[in-house]
């Protein structure tokens, strides 16, 4: 009967220890590995941290897609039509990316107010604007009417001149 | 074109099939509760026919699909008249109307499996299994039928031509990856449906883990090869050649995954030791619960990914509900029965029971933390609380090491006895074979690289510590008076499905360790005549073109691998596919693929002056990863096929039969 509480003990040891462990190394990795999400409008208004990983997004606003003519170099700017943000990135962009669409970019701010990013994320959506975005609009005090009519009569453009082009490809 | 009937048929048929699973559900339960034959006997006709009409009304809905009938809604969303046949019929699973509908066949099909080869079973527990799945199944059902109808009409607007399917799901991942799935979140629901028998029963002995061990080993061999097949179609499908992204959908197949693979150990232990009872209960109920959980995080459209078709939230909140009614009252009736089954039975520290009980405990840490990862997130926006993501890196800051922990008590299982081992004993077993994994994994990537590296030597040592003390054993199980073959032929088929399932885990450890330590991807600039060197390739860009595909335009480039010196090269021809019917754009990769590297190559951009964007990716390994998945699958199916679990079978001539059942009755 002993040998067995003895045994019984060490079990709920075993797990509380473990448990412990688990919780511990698990709030451990959560904590720093958590990006918040940030619009525009926020990163100017100085709520982002600077050279650490967030996510932000937006459309990519019209026209603002600029390629290096030697590398893979590209620049372009999220807005949310109230602030903007300019993001550099290097690499392949995904193939939903057009502009007047809606996007996510992962990476790090950078003093002067630029983005570093290390992914993009393109994404298609019937609304002209992310949900994300849409929130935290309304978070910093804007009312739905200030950007919305605005958008949708951007994306509407956009779709325009995309039909016209023809094939669909705008970049 | 439109048909008359079919559509009003396959619905008619889906409201019969509710009907029959409510039947089903119902009076075996009661029949089983009353002690009444006639009542318990409806469990297996209506199984019958609960399969038979769901297939009927599945047929109706690929018929529409084949048949063009844009009038039926389902089918005007996700399919176009331009689409080749075996993309219309899969295209059926490629929305979220026609994957709920599949679901429900699948349960039915495992429903009428289990009325088919169990025979053996005692009445009630017969009818309890039944009863349990039935009601499953009107859950499933109605949710079908009351939310999420495939046979809806666009009555009288029919539109000309089908909005397609997503190029992203034109592949013939689509055709193989989504049912292989199911099976196997579906299959969960036998091994559920027999814990819940149990507890209702209050016969929570040995006996009902028999039964379900074989049920269980299926479906986790199916939902191995359905994970495996996911994210072998992402690796090639999405461009990148990336094949486990942590994404919610995929945590929510590992989650089943994970607690699955504890199951399958804990009911060995309770089969063979008669321990660890509750404990299996309650992993069976935990299992098929993530099973539910991942269904509806994938339907209900809180994620937002190529799975999440739908936006509806009367949808997400019908499964909610769903999933806290299964959740709710299984953990009611298991607080409720599973005390009373409770006994102890001993074992020492160092045994086999031990180290499944590790074994769970850290495939159940590994469950809490992908779940924690996956589910925080969403809790947060729920609670508007801000919007975060959790990224990669914290699951692979859990995952790894909990991984190598358990892999290193994976090495000492095979090894050690029930109940007690002697530490001399599995020292003496296993001391050659971990200096042996010691030795060849810190020189390893000296041979293979010419560089030292730790997470590469780390990954080898613990898949060597899996496999090398196996072979000791397979060595010393396999002596036999006639010869070597004739001991290896006497090994039973359930020790040949450890040996296999754990082998796979290595191999894919091997893989996950090489691609990801050594794999090479450069992004490059490329026009016609251009070459770029990628780990002793050469790749030679020979020409751009214009293709018309069936329902496409691409741009196609050409080109032309040599690896070093060699005279001999060959062609790779990657597109960039315009999709006419959503005016989508789509990465088809081109590939290479060999037992020891793959080459990658893609077209990213378009840059205007002649030239693309190209990611080209050398990736060493890659292909062990879904081998030692396919391992793994071919390990519990062998498994199943060992001899005690068919004479279970062979036993029914009725003289043993009769013997048989008096003893059941008594234990």
């Amino acid at each position: 009967m002993r040998a067995k509480r003895k045994q019984k003990l060490f079990v709920i040891l075993g797990l509380v220890s473990l448990a412990a462990i688990a919780v511990g190394l698990t709030l451990y990795a959560l904590r720093s590995n958590i990006n918040l999400f940030f619009s525009p409008v926020q990163i100017a208004a100085g709520d982002a941290p600077l050279e650490r990983q967030i996510r932000a997004g937006g459309m990519v606003k019209a026209g603002s897609v600029d390629r290096d003519k030697q590398s893979l170099e590209v620049v372009f700017t999220v807005t949310d039509y109230v602030d903007e943000l300019e993001v550099r990135y290097s690499g392949i962009l995904p193939d939903l990316f057009r502009e007047g669409q809606g996007v996510v970019v992962v990476g790090e701010l950078q003093q002067d107010g630029w983005l570093r990013a290390d992914q993009v994320l393109a994404r298609h959506d019937e609304n002209y604007m992310p949900p994300e975005v849409a929130q935290a609009l309304e978070e910093a005090g804007y009312a739905p009417e200030d950007y919305q009519a605005k958008a949708a009569e951007v994306g509407q453009k956009m779709d325009a001149q995309a039909e016209d082009s023809g094939d669909g490809r705008t970049n | 074109m439109q048909t008359l009937m079919i559509p009003e048929i396959g619905h008619y048929a889906l409201i019969i099939a509710l009907l029959m699973a409510l039947v089903q559900g119902v009076m075996p339960l009661a029949g089983a509760a009353t002690r009444r034959p006639l009542w318990m006997a409806y469990a297996r006709p209506m199984a019958t026919g609960q399969f038979l009409f769901l297939a009927i009304a599945y047929a109706c809905l690929t018929a529409s699909y084949l048949l063009d009938d844009f009038s039926v809604a389902n089918v005007a969303n996700n399919s176009n008249s331009m689409l080749p046949w075996y993309y219309k019929a899969s295209a059926v699973w490629g929305n979220h109307e026609g994957s709920v509908l599949l679901w429900s066949l699948i349960l039915a099909a495992w429903s009428f499996a289990v009325s088919r080869f169990s025979r053996e079973l005692p009445r009630d527990m017969l009818a309890r299994v039944m009863g349990v799945m039935g009601l499953v199944s009107v859950g499933f059902l109605a949710f079908v039928l009351f939310t999420s109808n495939p046979f809806e009409r666009l009555l009288p607007n029919v539109p000309q031509d089908g909005a397609d399917l997503n190029p992203l799901l034109q592949d013939f991942g689509l055709i193989v990856h989504p049912p292989m799935l199911y099976m196997g979140y579906v299959g969960f629901s036998v091994v559920f449906a027999f814990a819940i028998a149990a507890l209702l029963g209050g016969r929570l002995d040995a006996a009902w883990t028999r039964w379900a061990r074989p049920w269980t080993n299926i479906a986790w061999a199916f939902l191995t090869v359905g994970i495996a097949l996911g994210s072998w179609w992402a690796y090639y499908e999405l461009g990148w050649g990336g094949w486990w992204f942590w994404d919610p959908v995929e945590n929510a197949s590992l989650l089943p995954w994970l607690a699955g693979t504890a199951l399958i150990h804990s009911l060995a232990v309770t089969e063979k030791r008669g321990a660890f009872k509750s404990w299996t209960v309650l992993l069976a109920i935990t299992t098929f619960s993530l099973s539910l959980m991942g269904t509806f995080l994938v339907r209900s459209g809180v994620l937002t990914s190529v799975h999440a078709f739908a936006n509806d939230p009367s949808r997400g909140l019908f499964i909610l509900v769903l999933l806290g009614i299964t959740v709710g009252l299984s953990l009611l009736l298991f607080a409720l029965r599973a005390p009373r089954v409770r006994h102890q039975v001993g074992f020492s520290w160092l045994s086999r029971d031990a180290l499944l009980l590790i074994n769970n405990i850290l495939l159940v840490i590994m469950t809490v933390t992908v779940l924690l990862g996956t589910v925080y997130p969403l809790l947060l926006d729920a609670l508007n609380l801000g919007k975060i993501s959790v990224g990669p890196p914290y699951f692979n800051a859990l995952f790894v090491p909990l991984t190598v922990v358990l892999c290193l008590f994976m090495g000492l299982g095979p090894l050690s006895r029930w109940k007690h081992t002697p530490a001399r004993n599995l020292f003496q077993r296993s001391w050659l074979a971990g200096l042996a994994a010691l030795v060849i994994g810190i020189i390893a990537p000296l041979l293979y690289r010419g560089e030292w590296n730790l997470k590469v030597s780390l990954g080898v040592v613990i898949a060597l510590w899996i496999v090398l003390p196996m072979a000791r054993d397979l060595w010393a199980k396999s002596r036999h008076s006639a010869g070597r073959v004739a001991g290896l032929k006497r090994l039973s088929l359930a020790y040949w499905g450890m040996i296999l399932g754990h082998l796979g885990i290595a191999v894919t450890i091997i893989g996950v360790t090489v691609v990801s330590n050594y794999a090479i991807e450069r992004n490059v600039r490329m026009g016609v005549g251009d070459s770029v060197a990628v780990a002793g390739y050469t790749f030679t860009m020979t020409e751009l073109a214009n293709r018309r595909g069936p329902n496409y335009l691409a741009d196609t480039a050409e080109i032309e691998v040599r690896r070093g010196d060699s005279q001999r090269s060959f062609t790779m021809t990657p597109e960039k596919r315009l999709y006419l019917a959503r005016g989508m754009p789509m990465t088809q990769v081109a590939l290479r693929p060999g037992l020891f590297r793959d080459l990658y190559v893609a077209m990213g951009e378009d840059l205007e002056d002649g030239s693309w964007a190209m990611r080209i990716q050398h990736k060493p390994f890659v292909r062990w990863l879904w081998l030692g998945a396919l391992l793994m699958a071919a390990g519990g199916v062998l498994a199943v096929a060992d001899r005690r679990y068919r004479r279970v079978v062979t036993a029914r001539d009725p003289e043993r039969a009769a013997v048989a059942r008096p003893r059941e009755a008594t234990t």
